[in-house]
């Protein structure tokens, strides 16, 4: 486990004291995919640099495991540094080396003999998917792959924790989904523990179990990523799950009933699981109702399934009545007469 | 035309001049990297930030770069004469040559080392590196073309010295040039040094290029 408490970095510049990260106290479980959002400024970027101390923080501590990282001198942070890996937006590689020779930098560092050394920079190429590529030099790569290098460097020695410094920033949405799709798989394969930094609810939700949502330095709410995009409670939070969901359907629903006046019209809220499940054809089975599905969006989050649907069901009274009373004791999904 | 030439001397000149390009470069270029880097270190969030060491550093570097070589070789007689035992000949060139092009090869190189992306520093540093590792296998290699960039442009400075220190009694092209040729009125005997001087530099300026993109993988 991670545990973070009473973080704080300030910087001090000639005319003013900048507080970039105020007092955050937050504990990440292993194997957990972590992230934490926030516009530009916020001090996430200052946040995830204070967890190996490329800055060092003004105040607080950190713990992984029962490593007190903060309470170390310049030599045992190296060590501990090794078992921590971390990719950047921009990639951070050494141009002048190829990729299997980025790859086997830190096994150098590590002091890792030849052979091993290139045993493993193999094992991380065929990982990250660039088998054939090992000779090439990161200019001869394009954004995606490059990242996909950093990502293979960070993991040559096996770290326990994986920093993503807005790792797919620069990347275009095709391969931003690749990558994403790789640390998942990286972190399920080897039950890494990952922390991102972000600026994309669509990150958020894809990859991430837990989200902290930072403005001014402070963590001003913390959740389960499903949670968090149902009841959103600051109004940050609800900024960056509109960004994600694009929530206009409330505006829309007083021309639906004005065009949908036949029957009964409903909210459906789907909750996690159950929008998995073919409820709509199961209710159209089990009663005697037509349903027409009017508006709506479903989304995948890591944790569940979340969206809102409109349907207009007609048919006999009681039929619609017994077809309600069923959503709402038998599945999870929320539902809403309008 | 050319009558005054004698081909011995002409190549005995030559090669005094290589000989003293050649080791005063090694000279420079061990110099040059030390200074240069001690320079970056001790820089304003350097590795070794050290203000005072730096400042040291930097007027060091600024008043040898400042001083007109034709004076620093005469203010170094005494120091050559202690080193060499002597002030005449290609190896008494030596030092001057060396301190006269060291600063400015360590500008050059702490520029080269200042274009480094701190991005690439810093990973090294999330990675575990030391600062020798840093030093070593991040700064060095990933500046490389730019040292041998700079260590050419520095090499044709050199050649230019020695052709000044020539004219005080050094040996080589310029002091052939001036004592065999100038003072004799043997015009040719210029002419031909300075050709052959050319020649020198283009092939320093051929092979300088060639190793810089061949090692470029940017």
């Amino acid at each position: 486990m991670i545990s973070i408490k009473g973080l704080k970095k300030e910087f001090i510049t000639k005319d003013r004291q900048i507080t970039a990260v105020d007092h955050v106290d937050i504990d990440i479980n292993n194997g957990e995919i972590f992230g934490v959002i926030g516009y530009s400024g916020a001090g996430k970027s200052t946040f995830i640099r204070l967890i190996n101390r490329l800055e060092e923080p003004s105040a607080g501590t950190i713990t992984i495991e029962d490593n007190e990282i903060t309470n170390l001198n310049q030599n045992e942070l190296r060590i501990a540094r090794q078992d921590i890996g971390m990719i950047f937006q921009h990639f951070n590689l050494l141009w002048s080396r190829t990729v299997a020779e980025n790859i086997a930098f830190p096994l150098e560092i590590a002091g890792v003999s030849k052979e091993k050394r290139k045993k493993r920079v193999q094992e991380l190429i065929d990982l990250v998917g660039l088998t054939g590529r090992e000779n090439a030099y990161p200019s001869q790569l394009s954004g995606g792959q490059k990242q996909r290098v950093g990502i293979a460097r960070a993991l040559a020695n096996k770290p326990k924790l994986l920093l993503c410094d807005e790792a797919t920033s620069a990347l275009d949405p095709e391969t931003t989904n690749s990558i994403l799709d790789l640390l998942v798989d990286i972190n399920e394969k080897m039950g890494l523990t990952i922390i991102l930094i972000t600026h994309e609810m669509q990150v958020i939700r894809k990859i991430c179990h837990r989200v902290a949502v930072m403005e001014n330095g402070k963590i001003v709410e913390l959740g389960d990523v499903l949670d968090v995009f149902l009841h959103p409670q600051q109004p940050i939070t609800k900024k960056f799950v509109h960004q994600a969901m694009g929530n206009d359907e409330d505006e829309n629903i007083s021309s639906i009933m004005e065009t949908n006046s036949e029957g009964t019209l409903l909210k459906l809220q789907f909750i996690g699981e159950s929008a998995n499940q073919a409820l709509i054809s199961q209710i159209a089975k089990r009663y005697e109702v037509d349903i027409n599905i009017l508006q709506g969006k479903i989304t995948n989050t890591k944790t569940g399934s979340y969206g809102t649907l409109f349907v207009q069901v007609t048919g006999n009274d009681s039929e619609i009545e017994s077809a309600i009373k069923y959503i709402q004791s038998e599945t999870s999904v929320e539902v809403e007469v309008i | 035309m050319f009558g005054n030439l004698k081909t011995d001397e002409l190549i005995t000149a030559t090669n005094e001049t290589l000989y003293m390009t050649g080791i005063a470069l090694i000279g420079t270029l061990i110099l040059g990297i030390l200074l240069g880097l001690l320079l970056f270190l001790t820089s304003k969030d350097g590795i070794w930030e050290n203000k005072f060491i730096h400042i040291i550093t930097a007027a060091i570097v600024n008043i040898f770069r400042a001083i007109p070589f034709i004076i620093l070789i005469l203010l170094l007689f005494p120091f050559t004469n202690f080193l060499i035992g002597t002030i005449r000949g290609p190896s008494a060139a030596l030092p001057a040559l060396i301190i006269g092009t060291a600063p400015f090869y360590a500008r050059l190189v702490e520029i080269a080392f200042r274009e480094v992306d701190k991005g690439v520093i810093e990973a090294a540093k999330s990675i575990g590196a030391k600062t020798r590792t840093i030093i070593f296998k991040v700064i060095i290699p990933e500046s490389l073309p730019a040292l041998v960039s700079g260590l050419t442009v520095t090499a044709i400075a050199l050649i230019g010295y020695t052709a000044m220190a020539g004219v005080i009694g050094a040996g080589g092209l310029g002091d052939y040039a001036y004592f065999y040729g100038f003072q004799r009125r043997d015009f040719d005997v210029v002419f031909v040094c300075t050709v052959l001087i050319l020649i020198i530099v283009f092939i320093i300026q051929f092979i300088g290029d060639l190793i810089t993109n061949k090692i470029d993988k940017r």
